[in-house]
């Protein structure tokens, strides 16, 4: 079997005296939806600001597409098809909607008329075709979240990181977000996503790793990685595992 | 700005008024105000469109003044050879001045800072080394004659400070059409973001102080030809920093023509107050405060991007209450 596009390897960070990610290891096959979940604070940002080439790891390695990638700087992993979204969102808040995706869409395009073309066609996909002249500031949350979205996809990437694009958004703004993300994926775009709107999360991906304190202490499918005890104790806390299954008589 | 016309236009009305004004005095201002705005147009390319506020623009016009002169006095070189070195050696210095700094990831007021101290140091190298004429400055012969680029007339200078100020502008227009233009100002709105996009943002600011460098030194350069004389205090001083910020911040920071109109309104003002109340020092300084206060506080994108968006400020000032009390 062929390796995963993504492999992350024990990748380890040390803070000073804080070990924020502490030998974590997972992958994301091609063409799927993986997810990274975990209770704040368990270092999954970190962990993507390591994938995605923001911070050096302080050991371990990352191989994308076969390639040893550890420590390589941001541009020049967004070259080898790796776009990312920010949690926080990023956007160039001076320029237009189109304006914002035409600086990801000059990543494969050099002439400014071959750019504009393919960033319009991303932003209509993506369902912003109607704010294309309007300032990036003048969006809503959602408006935003879609904005980060499309400038991503406009590099023209094989893997997607998304950091938690659906916080933040009310039931109905997810219901519409659902759709396009899954349709990503049918493009053959590899998505790798820090979620915490479970929903999203069971109906999206197939296969999910859970970060605690640094460490992946669970993977499985959604249905199995909500039942593992410790990952709910990591939620929940200690001994909350059995009381809930003392509660639902399991 | 869609096309070149506004350039083409605002020049080409420009160069016709040395057929009207006669007057030296006039034709000097003009001369000196374009040369302001070169440098401003230099300035604004890194600052306006990058997003780097360099307070150190002298190292580089000085770098320009310099090298023309010395060529031309010390070694004999051909002025139009060394106004072309100048640019080049300025080019050079704002490639060594934006790669210790950017490598080194200073960003916002500590890389003001640095650019500063960079100028500086310049200006007290120059002012005690032999090869600048240390504190007596350098002095080039007068020789007018159109191969030793000196003129004659004011007019001859006039239009080669306004064919510099014409292919800035033109640049400026270029930069914003380009996708090197929008990697720089993605770097200006958001660095880490425009690195997530694939964006270098080291070779894009690089290049960036490359291209404000030269310009700026070209403005040194023709300083040195057209005032014949150059010191420490004039070709590294504060002064030239200073007023190549300034005019774009006035004028309209990262737009084509901010540099030009700041210049015009900047100079207009220090002379009319240089009219009304005498020749008193740094008289023209205080306007250029005063004027930069009032600019900030009321147009802090300056009078292009104010006019730009004056509807947009219109409803800003009369929404501004309301949000204050939110926020308060």
């Amino acid at each position: 079997m062929a390796e995963p596009l993504l492999v992350v390897d024990r990748v380890s960070q040390r803070f000073g005296g804080l070990l924020a990610v502490d030998a974590a290891s997972l992958s994301a096959p091609a063409g799927r939806i993986t997810a990274l979940i975990g209770p704040n604070g368990a270092g999954k940002t970190t962990l993507f600001a390591i994938i995605s080439g923001f911070l050096k790891p302080s050991a371990g390695s990352i191989r994308f597409n076969g390639e040893e990638i550890t420590g390589e700087p941001p541009h020049r992993l967004a070259r080898r098809g790796i776009a990312r979204t920010f949690q926080i969102v990023q956007p160039f808040a001076g320029l237009s909607v189109l304006e914002n995706i035409l600086v990801g869409a000059h990543l494969r395009h050099r002439a400014r008329t071959v750019a504009l073309a393919a960033a319009e066609q991303v932003g209509r996909e993506i369902g912003l075709g109607d704010m294309l002249g309007r300032s990036a500031d003048t969006l809503t949350v959602a408006g935003r979240k879609r904005l980060e979205l499309a400038r991503a996809l406009a590099t023209d990437p094989k893997l997607l990181l998304l950091d938690e694009v659906l916080a933040g958004l009310n039931p109905s703004e997810i219901r519409d977000f659902v759709p396009v993300i899954r349709g990503l994926c049918a493009r053959g775009i590899t998505i790798l996503m820090i979620e915490h709107v479970m929903q999203a999360v069971m109906s999206l991906s197939e296969h999910v790793f859970v970060l605690a304190e640094g460490r992946i202490i669970a993977e499985g499918s959604p249905a199995m990685v909500a039942a593992d005890a410790a990952v709910v104790e990591a939620y929940l806390g200690h001994g909350a595992a059995a009381k809930l299954g003392a509660s639902h008589g399991l | 700005m869609k096309s070149v016309l506004p350039i083409v236009s605002v020049i080409a009305a420009l160069a016709v008024v040395p057929l009207f004004v006669q007057s030296n005095v006039t034709l000097n201002f003009l001369v000196v105000t374009l040369l302001i705005a070169l440098a401003g147009q230099g300035w604004n390319i890194l600052g306006g469109y990058g997003g780097q506020y360099s307070f150190g623009h002298a190292a580089y016009f000085g770098t320009g003044a310099y090298v023309t002169a010395i060529l031309q006095v010390r070694y004999g070189v051909n002025a139009w050879i060394g106004f072309a070195a100048g640019i080049a050696v300025g080019a050079a210095v704002g490639a060594i001045i934006g790669g210790l700094t950017f490598r080194s990831g200073l960003r916002g007021s500590y890389f003001a800072l640095v650019t500063l101290a960079f100028a500086e140091v310049l200006r007290i190298v120059a002012s005690v080394a032999p090869i600048t004429g240390a504190g007596v400055g350098t002095l080039i012969k007068l020789d007018l004659r159109a191969q030793a680029l000196q003129f004659q007339s004011r007019a001859a200078f006039y239009w080669l400070i306004l064919a510099l100020v014409a292919l800035s502008l033109l640049i400026a227009w270029l930069l914003e059409r380009s996708r090197f233009g929008a990697w720089l100002i993605a770097v200006r709105e958001n660095e880490d973001a425009a690195m997530a996009l694939g964006v270098d943002a080291t070779v894009v600011k690089l290049g960036a102080m490359v291209l404000s460098a030269a310009i700026t030194a070209a403005a040194g350069c023709f300083y040195a030809q057209y005032f014949l004389f150059i010191d420490a205090g004039i070709a590294y001083g504060t002064w030239i920093s200073i007023e190549a910020l300034l005019t774009p911040i006035i004028g309209g920071v990262g737009t084509v023509f901010g540099p030009l109109l700041g210049a015009l309104v900047v100079k207009s003002l220090g002379e009319g107050a240089k009219l009304v109340a005498g020749d008193a020092p740094g008289l023209d300084l205080v306007v250029y405060g005063i004027v930069l206060v009032l600019v900030i506080w009321f147009a802090p994108r300056g009078l292009i991007g104010t006019v730009a968006d004056a509807r947009k400020w219109v409803l800003h000032r009369s929404s501004r209450s309301v949000r204050e009390a939110g926020h308060g």
